[in-house]
Order: structure tokens, then sequence, then C-alpha cells
């Protein structure tokens, strides 16, 4: 085969590849997370298959059972409310109110078991309320944990 | 001109680094590790840049066959592949503490690695086909094309889901952000931004040197 033939036939992987995420994108099919409403709609056709689930942490849901690391706490999106369960440490940004993005499965009996938690944050960035800009906060921030609302 | 533009930058990095650390106030809710974004986010509109550049460099060398277009496309090519790669190193280690993960496939990630790739494959285009300027024609038209892929990076917190934000400072309303941080963050990308011209500088003046070499060579 020529250089200019292989040539062409790279550009041409390379446009159609970038086509087919503008393409795939476009037409929803390339879904990073579900919601708990797509996903209780799926209802028994759902239940065992891996599912990556995005929502907010229903307020008043999240409960901690510190001996066990068990964690339990309700996505929602508005409409639908989805139970899930995880064993391990959150990421510091999970929190009631909050956005989150879980990775497992769903177990059937309208529980979502969760393998991984990732934590939504928003676009906006603002310094606390009672933050003295510079240095010394800095340092203070750093040898004093519990900085932020983040580590409440 | 290169020296002064080499003092320029690294009082740039300096005055930008002190800025983020010691001026910029801490994110209400991320806490410290929010500053961060003073390396991943200029690191990344650098490389925007870098490519565009590449982008219309080589519009312009596939039209006129100047080799000095094709030495300013490989060499902004070559810089904008190390600032893509400062992004996604930088992103992993802001997404451990903040997300919970060091990588995940989501759209704007995956269409980043997607602008990286094509770039080293750019690079690697060139180091395999001999003929200088064979290799030029070919490499100008996989920075065009490849260009393509900034747009879709940009609207991809728009088209998808993802797990990244939407835009804070690319918007067509005010910036979500505290003014001293915007600001901390613009000092920051003119200090990538100079570090970026300094070294296509330097790269091209290197190709020159490697041409003459070459020529040397076959006489």
């Amino acid at each position: 085969m020529s250089w200019r033939r292989k040539f062409l036939l790279g550009g041409l992987v390379i446009a159609a590849a970038l086509s087919w995420v503008v393409y795939a994108g476009l037409r929803g099919s390339m879904v990073y997370f579900v919601t708990p409403s797509e996903l209780l709609a799926q209802g028994g056709a759902a239940a065992g298959k891996a599912y990556r689930v995005g929502g907010m942490v229903v307020e008043g849901s999240l409960d901690r059972d510190l001996p066990t690391l068990q964690l339990s706490f309700a996505l929602t999106d508005g409409r639908a409310t989805l139970p899930v369960r995880f064993r391990g440490t959150p990421p510091d940004l999970f929190a009631e109110g909050r956005g989150a993005v879980v990775e497992g499965t769903y177990a059937g009996d309208g529980v979502f078991l969760a393998s991984t938690i990732m934590a939504k944050h928003s676009e906006e960035y603002h310094p606390p309320a009672d933050a003295e800009p510079g240095y010394k906060e800095l340092m203070r921030t750093l040898l004093k944990p519990g900085e932020g609302e983040a580590a409440k | 001109m290169g020296r002064p533009l080499g003092v320029v930058t690294l009082l740039a990095l300096a005055v930008g680094l002190g800025a983020a650390f010691g001026w910029a106030p801490r994110d209400a809710v991320q806490g410290n590790v929010q500053r961060i974004m003073y390396l991943h986010v200029p690191a990344i509109l650098t490389a925007y840049a870098a490519i565009g550049v590449a982008f219309v460099a080589s519009l312009a060398y596939l039209r006129g066959r100047d080799p000095r277009w094709d030495r300013l496309a490989h060499a902004s090519v070559e810089v904008g592949v190390l600032f893509t790669a400062i992004t996604l190193v930088s992103g992993s280690l802001w997404g451990r503490p903040t997300w919970g993960t060091w990588w995940t496939w989501d759209a704007r990630i995956t269409t980043t690695a997607l602008l990286f790739i094509i770039y080293l494959g750019y690079l690697l285009l060139r180091s395999v086909v001999e003929d200088p300027e064979r290799a030029a024609t070919y490499a100008a038209v996989v920075a065009i094309v490849g260009a393509l892929d900034i747009p879709i990076i940009h609207f991809s917190v728009e088209w998808w889901r993802t797990l990244h934000q939407p835009a804070t400072l690319l918007r067509p309303q005010a910036p979500t952000m505290a003014a001293p941080m915007v600001a901390t963050l613009l000092l920051n990308l003119a200090a990538t931004l100079c570090l970026y011209a300094f070294l296509v500088r330097r790269r091209m003046r290197l190709a020159v040197l490697e041409a003459e070499a070459r020529a040397r060579r076959w006489r």
C-alpha cells in the first residue's frame, strides 16, 4: 500500500472516529450515567446489571454506620428516588443535597449496590464567608484540618 | 527577543504561582485543593491555543508550502501535547480528592485524552515519513482534522452527561467565580501563554538548525 493511501486511510479513520463521537453523543446513545427514573423505568430488566447512576443525594437520607463503613442513602433526579447501599469511604465532597454518580449493580429489589461513589461539584467557586485572603489563611488551613464545609 | 521573553515568562510564572497560593482565597466547598485549577485550566486553554495555531499554520502551509509555516505548526503541536499532558495529570490529581477517582470515562476526559492521542499520532507520523516535505503535508492534514476535537471538548459538558461541571469562565454569562479567583486564573493563563510562546520560538529555531544540518549532510 502506498504512503498516500495509508495516509488517506489514517485521515479517514480519525475523521470517522470524531464524527462518530459527535453523532453518537447527539443521539444520546453514549450515556455516561443514567438517572434514577431511567433506571427504575426498566423495572426487572435492569436487575443484576451494571450501571452508573447520577443524581442528587436526598437531604436526610444519608445513614452511616462507622464501625462497618456501611453507607446508605437515596439518589433522586426529582422524579424518582433510588435507595443506594455502599461500603467504604466516600469522597470528601460527597454530602446530602449534592450531586453524586455511583457505579455498581441494581439488585432488583429496588436497591442499588454501589461499588464506587463519585461526587459531582458545581461550576461555582467562591471563598468561604469567614475567609481572610492570603498566605496566613493558607498556612492556617493547611495546619488545621477541617477547613471547608466539605470536611464536615 | 528570546532572552527577554524568557525572563518575562519566568517572572509571570513566579507571580502566578505566588497568586495561586498566597493571594487567591481558598474555595468554600473544596478547600485548598481547588488551587490545582490555577494550573489545570491555564494548561488546557494554552493547549487549545497551541492546537489553534497549528490549525492555522497547517492551512497556511498547505496553501503556500512555505516551510516556516510547517515549523510553526510542528513546534506548536509539540508544546500543545505537553500542555495537554499537564492537563490530564493535574486533572487526575484534582479528581482524586474531590470526585473520588483518578480517572473516569466521562465525555470531557475522554475527548481530552483523544486530543492527546491525535497529536501524539501527528508527532509519530512526522517521525516515520522520511521525506520532510511529504511528512509536512500529511501532518498538516492531521493537524487540521484533529483540531475539530477542541470544540467537542469545550461543548462536551453541555452535549453529554459528564462528571465535569458546566463551564465557569468561557460561557455567555458572567463567570460563576469570585473576582480574585478569576484574576489569579487569568494571570496564570498569561504565564502559560508566555511559556508557550517561548518554547515554540526555541523549538522553531531548533527546526531551522535541524534542516540546515540535514542539507549539509546531503551536500
